[in-house]
């Protein structure tokens, strides 16, 4: 029989598998999207946040754990596990050399991530380069690895794996699984019934873009819910970045983000702004603002800049709007004009004259005004103005499986014996809220590793026991 | 119509490139993406720049969240190599030659080297001296010496005035580029020693990590940074092996044909080696490249030009082991045809990358130097 079954194709799946058979164990890798499309969300991934005590050869400083702690006990306003958090966050400190072997090149952080180049390592060619070493190493290995088959439902008895049935009608029996399939966010019902409706009438969800794969339907997070395996999260909490409204609605990655909010202004469609654009670092608040503009009528945001902030901030892949005075650029917005200008001009009165730099949280901000613009404040006044329309974008849900330190998932609070769950379905135990840069591929490829081990010594035991 | 291609493939090329610069996860794969990254547009001068920087490895497509079957169907390779061929079209000299690049195929390589060597077995016919007692290796019995030079000294400065001339072009394209940086376009010392180091040792076919570059998957190779230094290599040694031969001939008198442990057919014999296997491998890869590399229309070129390089050698090696037998003379026309047709397509072929790519290099060597001008955030 087989020992390990991996059901999922990204980094988490992919580092369970590797693990597992490296441990010794007959592994299968269960992709659910066709070959040119796997590896999940990680495709879309750049790096690792990890912790380290020295420089090391692209992490520049250090980084200790107790600083990563805080940073992710901030971001999450305290909805995480210590233990489980930290559990990740060492296992990032040495992971790095397994990767490596493994295939995984890393490179110094990127143009106009500077600020990054201490907390996270990033993958040489990204993600997908990444899925790739990995997935040629999982050949390598013996790793059986299938395409395009996707599972429909887990048998389980009593919170124990039994097999699993594939969409094709196939049965699949393993002494242990390790279930990898990502989160939701992209089934769009389930996505719109977690979010309700508004007091205006409207679907919030109905206008989310969603940054990575279609393939996350959330098929077995429901399946196992059904079953009664123990949750843990919150379904409308979410990676969730305020992304250009021309992305297409699956897999745009990146390149729609929108990175000029916090040198402009943010108003919502009735040319009234809602928010601290200045409020922290942009990698801080970056995804903030997909939940904020989710929040506001219509789900949209306009960030309107100045020809001073061109050329200060990553190149958008979409050319915004351009017009040379603020009457023209509401209108080609679609926006109102005269609550716009109106808007802009007490903005700009509130303004106070501060030495600007956007390297710190500098001294140019608003005052008197509501909601304030702490940082990085200066009048919108000079001409070609640009406008960008933006619309959440969804990059992963938070909605998962409770496991324990094992990676084992739950039921009625008991571990199972031999089901485990790594990455975006179980993402949400130590993310409950709230976001840092690299932090998603911190948890896959620890919690890959741990569900990989736990899953390949149950297997082992079991042939033992059995023969 | 050809003009419109062009047009075609720089606005394709910029469109790839906007996506690329809003993503940047392969800066670290060669020198195309932070050169990109010192850019907010993409006009056509920089695009070809770019075009020409790109060594086609393939990295950055099998690393790309955006190449098909994604609606962006970002192809950063075959976008700038599609840029890349028409670029050497549109600064060739003379103008009316540069759609020369477009016919250089297989065919054209290969007839024109045998309709040169049948050419050059006729006229040795006519003399009588095609079919021959053994000669000891002496060509000048065949062709006199002087008649080589005059046929083969004028298609050579041919190729080089045109090609100098095609360079000269594109870089002062680079130059005189709107909103261009004189700055960008004066070469330092250190600029073209870093630019010469990347030449010679194939940089950029290391993938950035130092194992290679891709061929039929996104698994890493060596063996296209390895067979082009063969070629490469193969080809400099047996330029030097001329060279050396012309410096006996001329400066001590010593008439051909060398002993075969002479410093000229050592070379020759060395390169030539290295000028069958280069090719020969060059050849097997391109078959088995991936089918979303390079630019289709460039096939035939790159292919006719590995292919006339392996004639060259191969003839080469030919004529050395038969140079004592009867057949030696029409070996001779054989071989002579191969390399009157190497250099005859020369400026007009895949031979032209190397020029250009260089001049690129040197570009980006002087352009990382200078202060990025733009302030994207520290943040």
């Amino acid at each position: 029989m087989l020992d390990v079954l991996v059901i999922g194709g990204g980094n988490a799946a992919l580092c369970a598998a590797l693990v597992a058979r490296e441990a010794g164990a007959s592994v299968a890798l269960l992709e659910a999207a066709p070959e040119a499309w796997r590896g999940g969300n990680s495709i879309h991934t750049r790096n690792l946040r990890c912790m380290h005590d020295a420089p090391e050869d692209v992490l520049t400083d250090a980084y200790p754990e107790e600083e990563f702690w805080q940073d992710l006990r901030k971001v999450t306003a305290g909805r995480t596990d210590e233990a489980m958090a930290r559990q990740v966050i060492r296992g990032t400190a040495t992971v790095r050399g397994w990767m490596h072997r493994h295939g995984v090149r890393f490179q110094p952080s990127l143009s106009g991530t500077l600020h990054l180049s201490r907390t996270n390592a990033f993958f040489m060619g990204g993600g997908k380069a990444l899925v790739n070493a990995y997935y040629r190493s999982a050949h390598g290995l013996g790793v059986q690895v299938r395409y395009d088959a996707p599972v429909a439902h887990l048998e389980c008895d009593g919170g124990r794996f039994v097999a699993a049935n594939l969409a094709s009608g196939e049965r699949l029996a393993a002494r242990t699984c390790v279930l990898a399939s990502g989160g939701f966010e992209s089934n769009r019902d389930w996505l719109r019934a977690a979010w309700g409706q508004n007091a205006l009438g409207e679907w919030p969800a109905d206008a989310f873009r969603i940054r990575g794969t279609r393939y996350n339907q959330g098929v077995l997070l429901r399946d196992l819910m059904d079953q009664g395996a123990d949750t843990i999260g919150d379904a409308t909490q979410a990676h969730m970045v305020a992304i250009d409204a021309r992305a297409p609605l699956y897999d745009g990655g990146i390149s729609t983000r929108v990175d000029c909010v916090s040198l402009g202004i943010m108003l919502n469609r009735d040319g009234l702004r809602f928010d601290d654009e200045g409020a922290d670092f942009w990698p801080k608040r970056y995804a903030v603002w997909g939940r904020l503009v989710a929040l506001q009528p219509g789900q949209v945001g306009h960030c309107i800049i100045d020809s001073k902030a061109v050329g200060r901030f990553m190149p958008p892949v979409f050319k915004g709007e351009r017009a040379d005075s603020l009457a023209a650029l509401a209108q080609q917005l679609g926006l109102p004009v005269d609550a716009v200008l109106a808007t802009v001009q007490q903005f700009n009165a509130a303004c106070q004259t501060g030495s600007f730099n956007h390297a710190v949280l500098d001294d140019c901000h608003t005052a008197g005004l509501v909601p304030p613009k702490t940082h990085w404040a200066r009048p919108i006044d000079t001409p070609p103005f640009y406008g960008y329309t933006l619309k959440p974008g969804v990059t992963f849900t938070y909605l998962g499986l409770r496991v324990d330190a094992r990676a084992a998932v739950h039921w009625g609070g008991q571990a199972s014996p031999n089901l485990f769950a790594a990455g975006e379905v179980m993402a949400g135990n130590v993310l409950g809220q709230g976001y840092t840069a690299g932090v998603g591929m911190s948890i896959g490829t620890v919690f890959g590793r741990v569900a990989g081990a736990s899953a390949a010594a149950v297997a082992r035991q079991e042939s033992h026991a059995t023969t | 119509m050809r003009q419109l291609e062009a047009l075609v493939a720089e606005a394709e090329a910029a469109r790839v490139l906007q996506i690329c610069n809003a993503c940047r996860y392969c800066e670290g794969f060669c020198a195309v993406f932070p050169a990109m990254t010192r850019r907010l547009e993409f006009p056509p001068a920089d695009v070809q720049y770019l075009a020409n920087l790109c060594h086609s490895c393939g990295a950055c497509l099998h690393a790309c969240q955006y190449a098909p079957p994604h609606e962006f169907a970002v192809n950063v390779p075959r976008s700038l190599a599609r840029v890349r061929a028409r670029s050497w079209q549109q600064h060739a000299w003379p103008a009316a030659f540069g759609q020369l690049y477009q016919r250089n195929g297989v065919v054209v390589a290969v007839v024109l080297a045998l309709a040169l060597a049948l050419f050059l077995a006729l006229g040795a016919a006519a003399q009588g001296s095609l079919w021959h007692a053994p000669l000891a290796g002496n060509f000048y019995a065949v062709f006199p010496h002087g008649l080589l030079v005059a046929m083969f000294a004028p298609v050579f400065g041919w190729a080089v005035l045109a090609l100098g001339i095609g360079v000269a072009r594109f870089w002062r394209g680079q130059a005189g580029a709107p909103g261009a940086h004189a700055a960008d376009h004066t070469p330092t010392a250190p600029a073209l020693a870093e630019a010469g180091h990347d030449v010679l040792r194939l940089t950029y076919l290391d993938g950035g990590h130092g194992e290679g570059c891709h061929n039929e998957s996104d698994a890493w190779t060596h063996a296209r940074r390895h067979l082009h230094h063969a070629t490469f290599y193969g080809f400099l040694l047996c330029l030097a092996s001329t060279s050396v031969a012309t410096l006996y001939h001329y400066a001590w008198g010593w008439q051909a044909p060398y002993a075969l442990t002479s410093l000229p057919v050592l070379l020759g014999t060395v390169g030539g080696i290295g000028l069958v296997v280069g090719p020969a491998g060059l050849w097997w890869l391109h078959r088995r490249r991936h089918a979303l590399h390079g630019d289709p229309d460039s096939a035939g070129m790159d292919r006719g030009f590995i292919a006339l390089l392996f004639a060259v050698s191969a003839s080469g090696l030919a004529l050395l082991a038969g140079r004592d037998t009867s057949a030696m003379a029409l070996l001779l026309c054989l071989h002579l045809g191969c390399v009157l047709a190497f250099f005859a397509t020369m400026p007009y072929g895949k031979f032209a990358h190397g020029i250009y790519r260089s001049a690129a290099l040197l570009k980006w060597a002087i352009e990382k130097r200078q202060p990025n001008r733009l302030q994207l955030g520290a943040d």
